[in-house]
């Protein structure tokens, strides 16, 4: 039973940053921007989080500064797709090579060091049922945060005028910008938007996961946000469930050896990297059903002609 | 005010301007950056970007880096010219180095004129299958390239990584996680004696030229450049997508397989986990800063194989991170990427005239 | 209350430049409370423009425009509309992945959105004779009710003005009867109509004034009832021009047959083929009439061979079977090909002519000898095409795109016609083209008929069909109707089969686009 709920655990703290990341870069893909540089954001995020957290000794001071850095991350891949009409896959692969060397540029005086231990949630009873108690009601706050998101998220969009608007400049911009719709700061915002989840998700590598500080940590997982987005077909709680299920992979991982299969740590190390490439097959060779909800002018440059 | 128009054709002017300007610009955030650090900016600067290019010893070094980040991003041009997004060179760098390193191994001990080209040869093809994969997704299954490509790093590593832990550990080596050194016969020859700089470089700069003949006067060049442009004037000029897509892959990941194989039977000398450094990744910003040009790719990769060596210099002589090399290079790209708006487009200020004022604010 | 005669909106000297152009030049003209006012003009003449001001998308320079009396200058088109302002787009602002009711929510303010707006279309739909389903994906609608979403969104803002631009380049003779009823209507009630055209017959039915604008000024003001058609023609282009002249032709053996085409979509709201059957002989022209969006394209890229048949002989050209050949082979035996977009599927945009004539000329004139390729030859062949067909260019150097859009459309014509064609394809060859380039692209594709090839033209424009096709046949939701002789149809019979087919159609009745391909039978087609 231990072992369940351990497993269990596991699959949520590895969800958690993907959640975070793949809704953040959902919104944005809704807008009709791609973004590829999460990975980017992610790590320095995660670096924000964990000096901050260190420097002011405050868990949410952490949080909010990752979401920061992230914004500004995401504000500089703005300015220069949405403003200066640069190439968005060109810029996002530059906003993640960038993160990767500022981060460990700024991060060197945190190596080693480790993060003071997040407090978790305890309400009396019901975190103390058996299974059911750690496993729904023993979490730090950012598990629950993260759901919220996704609630929000799916909610905002379906529902609200806003939501309306983001999701139709995604499919066309012409059109919403003939009709007077400000594409490019709705844009800005989602990019912000996305910017801030992605630095949240790096966060929490940094500060619950790991949790310490060590270069190129977030290890490919902002592309499998990437990727998570694509395998949603872009609705949220499917983006969610994708999170989980990779989560689980990684605890395949992690416990692989614990649970007595004989095999290469590398080769288990491996697992979630497959796991990405079988899951975009499957979703993408469906080819309808890919294109659904896919915005029609993901990527394209929305350039203000008249 | 400014105002963003449309040039109603790209300036050429501009486009050899911008990666100068990108440049410019990135040495001047330099200076800020330095002066954050703590450090002299204005030497930090010579010993980055000039210092390397008074020594024989650093020129050498300038070569043995620029060789795989000319290679590879010849390849990475090649296919960006056609909208084909292979951001996995990096792992078929790895592969190429593992499976010719592998037959070098094979070969251990074997002398012959011939065993370096079937080592080479064995690395193309180990480079050539890794790109493959995408190439396989994307055509028969319309996956995204990038995500695939990508992920494919991250397996090479660890395959790498699995090797030399295992089959191809060396068995004098004390169980350290590496090959054998490789036997002369499967040694790239030096280019200048005394030095690392080989054989290769002269490769790299042939594979440049032939790579120019190919976009300049064939039709696969043509054919490139419709496909990435104008995806549906390609189909109705009979030009097949999937086959310029496969045709990308291949020689980008034989590229780049190529240029991994040289790392591991030139400078390397052996199989070592760490021998995938990011030419695959550095090698996407040569590609943007050279205008995936083959003639602008020698400079490019020659400009910075320049920040490696200064980078590694300036981490020795004045204690700046090593890290601080990959900042740069990512600015440079970001630069290059502002700078890019002036050559589709004229930035004009714009005053408005007595006329529009009084329409405005009625 | 203002009453019928008094003036709503005022233009005075209204300029707007773009790069190298001045699109707008002092245009100056008044609209009347319930006036249908025409704005009349060739491609290319600033209709868009001027509009794009009144609307607020655009400002302008200089000017003024006043709005009952009052100084007007909307800084968005959120503005105009709060003025009682609404537009309907040539090209419509409409999100195919969205129902009906999300499109209108998305073009109104947030206020007039609230409430019960579903029932609230469903009304106004209804009251004007309208009729739309609030609850479908615009993807899956018929240009005619796309066009009856952008209306019933200006109606429901209670506008004073609406503008509509091109309104009836899209519909069938029918739907522009039921079109004008609706205006007429709106009219009477009051409501203002910018209505802008080149259909000089459209404007003497419907329209109270017009102005003519020409190189962006406006030329004239009429009251188009007391002119003559030829009359508004000489104002709009400033000459008289001949309608190409059809003369007798000899008909040879069949050259191209198509037989049992069918080719399901490739899009979610693309329309696929249905078991098209034609055949064309040696000397002749074919037109194919339609609405937009029912199988045009896909007929285009089937015939081109950017996708190839399941069976060879859908597609015969001399007897040949050439369903399942490429491009390459096709324009090897003879084929020559002219796709309706001109920037991004017949030329590259940001190519240059020279290297534009690679596309579809590299056999025929020797331009690539086993990939390697003859840059000189191609100079020499677009120069030439250049000359032939009076492209005006600076260069063949240039790029596609920096050309006009009649000059481009020359610049492609010329290409495939100078190949000496056995049989050309030829999607909408005028569209969006200036007069003096239509006359002369018209001309060359006679003459080459009468030079002994077929010729198949798909166009929305019946007029132009009438002009130059021998038989036409109708396209319409994927089908073909036989070919008939231009001379024993009339536009209405046209327009009852542009409807669809087989049913008796009533004229607010369109036909839904998007059903699938009908399992079995029929010739069936790969990607």
């Amino acid at each position: 039973m231990d072992l369940l709920v351990n497993i269990m655990l596991g699959i949520i703290i590895a969800a958690t940053p993907l959640v975070f990341a793949a809704i953040g870069e959902l919104i944005v893909e809704k807008s009709g921007v791609l973004n590829l540089g999460v990975e980017g954001m992610m790590i320095v995020g995660a670096l924000a989080g964990f000096a901050a957290t260190i420097e002011l000794g405050s868990f949410w001071a952490g949080i909010a500064a990752a979401a920061l850095a992230g914004a500004l991350m995401a504000l500089l891949f703005a300015v220069l797709t949405q403003s200066l009409l640069a190439n968005q896959v060109a810029t996002g692969l530059a906003l993640t090579m960038f993160g990767l060397g500022l981060a460990a540029l700024l991060g060197q005086r945190y190596s080693g060091k480790s993060a003071p231990e997040v407090s978790k949630l305890h309400i009396p009873g019901l975190s103390e049922l058996p299974i059911v108690g750690p496993i729904l009601f023993g979490h730090d706050a950012m598990v629950y945060l993260a759901v919220a998101l996704v609630a929000v998220t799916a909610w905002f969009l379906k529902n609200t005028r806003q939501g309306l608007v983001i999701r139709a400049i995604g499919e066309n911009h012409d059109a919403a910008h003939a009709i007077g719709h400000p594409v490019i700061l709705y844009r800005y915002v989602a990019l912000m938007f996305g910017g801030a989840c992605a630095g949240l998700g790096g966060a929490y590598l940094s500060l619950v996961q790991t949790p310490f500080w060590v270069e190129n940590m977030t290890a490919g997982r902002g592309w499998i946000a990437l990727a998570l987005v694509v395998f949603s077909a872009w609705r949220p709680w499917w983006a969610f469930m994708g999170a989980y299920l990779f989560g689980g992979i990684t605890i395949i991982q992690l416990h692989g050896q614990g649970m007595g299969l004989d095999i290469e740590p590398q080769l288990l190390a491996m697992l979630p990297y497959i796991a990405t490439i079988i899951v975009l097959v499957l979703i993408s060779s469906d080819r309808t059903k890919a294109r659904l909800n896919a915005p029609a002018n993901l990527g394209q440059t929305f350039f203000k002609s008249s | 005010m400014f105002r963003i128009e449309p040039r109603k054709e790209p300036s050429r002017a501009m486009a050899y301007a911008t990666p100068f300007l990108a440049l410019l610009l990135t040495i001047l955030a330099g200076f800020v950056l330095f002066a954050l650090l703590g450090k002299d900016p204005l030497k930090a600067t010579w010993i980055i970007f000039i210092e390397p290019l008074t020594t024989l010893y650093s020129i050498s070094e300038m070569m043995v880096k620029a060789t795989p980040l000319i290679l590879i991003g010849i390849g990475l041009a090649l296919g960006f010219r056609a909208g084909v997004w292979n951001i996995g060179a990096e792992g078929q760098f790895t592969m190429g180095a593992l499976t010719g390193g592998a037959m070098a191994l094979a070969l251990y001990q074997i002398e012959g004129f011939w065993v370096l080209p079937l080592i080479c040869l064995a690395g193309i093809f180990g480079g050539m299958a890794w790109a493959a994969i995408p190439a396989l997704l994307r055509t028969r299954f319309n996956t995204n390239e990038i995500l695939v490509s990508l992920m494919l790093v991250y397996i090479a590593t660890l395959l790498l990584s699995i090797m030399v832990h295992g089959p191809l550990r060396s068995p004098e080596g004390m169980n350290f996680p590496e090959s054998r050194l490789f036997h002369d016969a499967a040694l790239m020859p030096v280019l200048i004696e005394g030095t690392r700089a080989h054989w290769g470089f002269i490769v790299a700069l042939l594979v440049a030229l032939a790579a120019y003949l190919l976009l300049r006067f064939h039709i696969v060049g043509l054919a490139l450049k419709v496909v990435g442009q104008a995806p549906r004037a390609a189909r109705f000029a009979g030009f097949s997508e999937k086959r310029m897509v496969w045709f990308s892959f291949l020689v980008s990941g034989g590229l780049a397989g190529l240029a991994g194989v040289f790392e591991a039977t030139g400078p390397v000398g052996q199989l070592v986990p760490a021998l995938p450094v990011g030419y695959g990744f550095t090698a996407i910003i040569v590609a943007f800063l050279g205008r995936l040009h083959p003639a602008g790719i020698v400079v490019g990769g020659l400009l910075l194989a320049l920040t490696y060596i200064g980078g590694e210099s300036a981490q020795i002589s004045m204690q700046l991170p090593s890290s601080t090399t990959r900042v740069f290079q990512g600015l440079l790209l970001f630069f290059l990427l502002t700078t890019d708006i002036l050559v589709n487009y004229k930035i004009k200020s714009v005053r408005a005239r007595p006329g529009a004022i009084t329409l405005n604010r009625p | 209350m203002p009453k019928q005669g008094d003036v709503l909106l005022e233009l005075q000297g209204l300029t707007r430049s773009f790069p190298g152009v001045l699109a707008n030049d002092q245009i100056s003209f008044r609209v009347g409370y319930g006036e249908i006012h025409a704005l009349l003009g060739e491609n290319g003449a600033g209709k868009s423009t001027l509009v794009k001001m009144i609307y607020g998308v655009l400002q302008p320079d200089s000017g003024v425009m006043k709005l009952h009396g009052e100084p007007f200058s909307p800084a968005s088109p959120a503005v105009a509309r709060a003025h009682g302002i609404g537009m309907v787009f040539q090209h419509f602002s409409l999100f195919e992945a969205l129902s009906v009711t999300e499109n209108i929510e998305l073009g109104i303010s947030p206020e007039l959105a609230a409430g019960d707006l579903r029932q609230r279309i469903i009304d106004v739909s209804e009251f004007y004779g309208l009729k739309l389903d609030p609850d479908v994906l615009v993807g899956d609608l018929s240009v005619g009710l796309r066009q009856r979403i952008e209306i019933v969104r200006c109606l429901l803002q209670n506008p004073r003005l609406i503008i509509m631009d091109e309104p009836t380049s899209v519909l069938t003779p029918q739907e522009v009867d039921q079109l004008f009823k609706t205006l007429r209507r709106l009219a009477d009630e009051g409501c203002s109509i910018l209505y802008i055209s080149h259909k000089l017959d459209e404007i003497r039915q419907l329209c109270h004034a017009a102005a003519i604008l020409r190189g962006g000024k406006v030329i004239n003001t009429c009251t188009p009832a007391n002119e003559t058609a030829k009359s508004l023609a000489e104002m709009m282009i400033g000459e008289v021009l001949v309608p190409a002249s059809r003369d007798e032709r000899e008909l040879g053996d069949v050259r191209l047959k198509i037989k049992d085409l069918s080719l399901p979509s490739v899009s979610q709201f693309g329309v696929g083929l249905k078991q098209i059957s034609l055949e064309i002989k040696a000397g002749e022209i074919i037109g194919v009439a339609g609405v937009a969006g029912n199988g045009q394209q896909q007929l285009m890229t089937a015939l081109i061979g950017e996708r190839s048949a399941m069976v060879p002989e859908a597609i015969q050209l001399d007897g040949q079977s050439v369903g399942q050949l490429g491009p390459g082979d096709r324009r090897r035996l003879g084929m020559g090909f002219c796709p309706e977009e001109r920037l991004g599927h017949a030329a590259v945009p940001d190519m240059s002519l020279r290297d534009n004539v690679f596309l579809s000329a590299r056999e025929s004139q020797n331009l690539s000898r086993s990939g390697v390729l003859d840059h000189q030859n191609a100079q020499s062949f677009a120069a030439d095409i250049v000359e032939t067909f009076k492209v005006k260019t600076a260069g063949t150097g240039h790029s596609a795109k920096s050309l006009s859009g009649g000059n481009l459309q020359k610049f492609i014509m010329g290409r495939e016609i100078l190949q000496n064609p056995k049989v050309l394809i030829a999607s909408q060859p005028t569209w969006g083209v200036d007069a003096g380039a239509a006359s002369a692209i018209r001309t060359a594709i006679l003459e080459l008929a009468a030079r002994g090839a077929a010729v198949l033209v798909i166009s929305q424009d019946l007029d132009e069909l009438m002009e130059i096709s021998d038989r036409i046949a109708v396209l319409a939701d994927g089908r073909l109707t036989p070919a008939q002789r231009v001379e024993q149809v009339t536009i209405e019979q046209l327009g009852t089969a542009m409807g669809g087919s087989s049913s008796a159609v009533l004229p607010d009745q369109s036909i839904k686009a998007g059903q699938s391909v009908p399992k079995g039978g029929g010739a069936h087609v790969q990607d």
